[in-house]
């Protein structure tokens, strides 16, 4: 099983062909299309893709229009509260379930269920609950409270974070297994000798608990931000980017661009941008976990 | 000493441990439990107003409260929902998306296990030289953002002529199935014993006879795990079936996303949120059924990607 064997290419054929669906997975997938679309977001393609050089300018453009920096504007919103909240949200959660609780598997369950939903079901729930006519609003207002406003899907100053609610709910449960893993892997010794030395609960938490969860909260930061960048399914279900476009993404930007505006070259730019914002948190992550030593 | 070793370390494998407090109606209890049972009906209630609201007529809707339960309970909304309900043209409801999405998920959960754990199976006992780095690529490229690969491998199934066809999208699904699924049979079966994996060597079985006879009926559990993550995964998806398939074969959410979204028609919420469930229910079932192997299944996914 070593592998510092001089080479025989038909050692091992039958584990080769075993593998040729894996390595064309890999070449022409994930290397050859990912370079295919950087090389002809360089073009003018249009409705079809076309090799008419145009340097930068597609990204120029990108940069230059309203939808764009609206869609990044609130990918930046949705992503650091996303992210922010999830965390919290999930390891407080986590941290309630680890308190030797009676029925931990049904809250488990129930927090997590949201989490086989899909993001169709999701948003569509949620645009229902959060419709000012018939939701959230009109059922506080019909207790009597006539003045009171929330509705975020009609009001494009705040509909991302109605976006944001039903995300939390979507994606906390997963974020609360996380770490309820991280917490079970944490030695009980520790917090017998933080009770012997009467170290208060939230503070064994916050200095000695969380640090030493490092590795599993750089997972789970890393697992939420590559889906935040994905978000795509929840915006369409629930808002359709409205409105106007105020709750656009980069990833409906690109299929928009690529898929109903037949203008490829746009969709192609947006979607290489969306792989260098997922690179610059992917590499140093993996440079931190693997760096210097190659794990097998 | 000897036993109370013997007894944390089987509590360990079976969750929390140490003595429970004693007294059950504490301060403590109550504002635990209570928090703890606030959050979780706040975690029901999206579930709740759907159900209630897909048993609701349309003037009781117009007129109540979406939280209200339903004081005449009709399934006509289901019916409606199944086989009436309208996408653009066709109004034969959501069992068209329902059936597409099942010729979609069996096909594509069976082949996209089955190379998945093929591939791991060789990657944990029979490496060969550059198959680590293939492994690498898989795995990395596993954060790749779905939109960067689209367009190019609209072009790969149009010039192998599956564009637009259900075989089509199934081959999409095992390309982007395999890198979770792979780490998930490589780890499982590098954690296989080597000496089983030797006799059977030295016995005279090959790569087959290895994996048909030893390593498939050792690891039923890890594929029971692949399963599930791969019919909700499947069932969930949106975007390969709104890019790879026509109308005609969208699986149930593209087809549930045009129903309630159309612009056309008087909006039918109740018929919406029995839709809405109807397409949650395939996932839901497999999560509630599935419990522990399920979170199994996420952590595993969650390693890496």
């Amino acid at each position: 099983m070593a592998n510092d064997k001089p080479f025989q290419p038909f050692r091992n054929l039958n584990a080769k062909i075993a593998s040729i669906p894996m390595i064309l997975t890999a070449l022409v997938i994930f290397v050859g299309c990912t370079l295919w679309t950087i090389f002809y977001s360089f073009t003018k393609s249009k409705l079809l893709p076309k090799l008419d050089f145009v340097g930068f300018d597609q990204y120029e453009r990108l940069w230059g229009t309203r939808r764009w920096l609206v869609s990044i504007e609130n990918l930046l919103i949705y992503g650091s509260l996303s992210l922010i909240f999830s965390l919290l949200i999930g390891f407080l959660l986590a941290a309630l379930l680890d308190q030797k609780i009676r029925f931990e598997d049904t809250f488990r369950t129930i927090l997590l269920y949201p989490f086989a939903l899909s993001f169709i079901v999701t948003g569509l729930v949620w645009q229902w609950i959060l419709n000012p006519d018939f939701g959230v609003q009109h059922a506080v207002r019909s207790l009597g409270w006539e003045s009171f406003n929330f509705d975020p899907l009609y009001n494009a100053n705040i509909v991302i974070y109605g976006v944001l609610i039903a995300g939390l709910w979507q994606g906390t449960g997963l974020v609360m297994c996380l770490m309820l893993a991280g917490l079970r892997g944490i030695d009980e010794d520790i917090w017998k000798a933080a009770r012997v030395d009467g170290i208060p609960m939230w503070k064994t938490y916050l200095f000695i608990v969380i640090p030493m969860m490092r590795p599993v909260f750089i997972t789970t930061i890393v697992i939420i931000t590559s889906g935040i960048v994905r978000v795509y399914d929840l915006i369409v279900a629930q808002t359709g980017g409205g409105p106007g476009i105020a709750s656009e993404v980069p990833a409906k930007y690109v299929y928009d661009y690529m898929f109903q505006s037949q203008n490829l070259g746009q969709g192609f730019a947006a979607s290489s941008i969306m792989l260098l914002t997922v690179a610059i948190i992917v590499i140093p992550w993996a440079y931190l976990e693997f760096g210097g030593k190659r794990r097998g | 000493m000897a036993d109370s070793q013997v007894l944390t370390d089987t509590a360990a494998v079976t969750g929390p441990f140490g003595r429970r407090p004693k007294p059950i109606f504490s301060r403590r209890n109550i504002m635990l439990y209570g928090t703890l049972i606030v959050i979780a009906v706040y975690y029901l209630l999206p579930l709740y107003v759907m159900v209630v609201t897909s048993l609701k007529g349309m003037p009781e809707i117009r007129f109540g409260n979406i939280f209200a339960p339903p004081v005449e309970i009709t399934f006509e909304p289901w019916v409606k929902a199944w086989s009436e309900a309208c996408t653009g043209l066709n109004c034969d409801g959501l069992s068209r998306g329902f059936w597409n999405s099942v010729r979609i998920t069996v096909p594509s959960v069976i082949i996209s296990i089955a190379i998945a754990s093929v591939n791991g199976y060789a990657l944990a006992n029979w490496r060969f030289r550059g198959s680590e780095v293939f492994f690498t690529i898989l795995i990395f490229g596993s954060f790749i953002p779905y939109q960067v690969m689209i367009y190019p491998i609209v072009i790969v199934l149009r010039e192998i002529g599956v564009y637009g066809s259900l075989t089509g999208l199934v081959i999409v699904h095992t390309i982007f199935g395999m890198p979770i699924l792979t780490l998930l049979f490589r780890n499982y079966f590098v954690s296989v014993p080597e000496e089983l994996f030797k006799a059977a060597r030295v016995d005279g079985a090959g790569f087959w006879g290895i994996y048909f006879q030893i390593m498939l009926p050792m690891s039923l559990p890890i594929f029971v795990v692949a399963i599930i993550l791969q019919i909700t995964g499947i069932w969930n998806d949106f975007l390969f079936g709104v890019v790879y398939t026509k109308p005609d074969t969208y699986p149930m959410t593209v087809q549930l996303n045009n129903i309630v979204n159309s612009v056309q028609g008087v909006k039918e919420y109740n018929v919406n949120m029995a839709a809405t469930i109807i397409t949650g229910l395939v996932p839901l079932t497999v999560y509630f059924l599935s419990g522990k192997l399920f979170v199994r299944g996420i952590a595993a996914g969650a390693v890496k990607g």
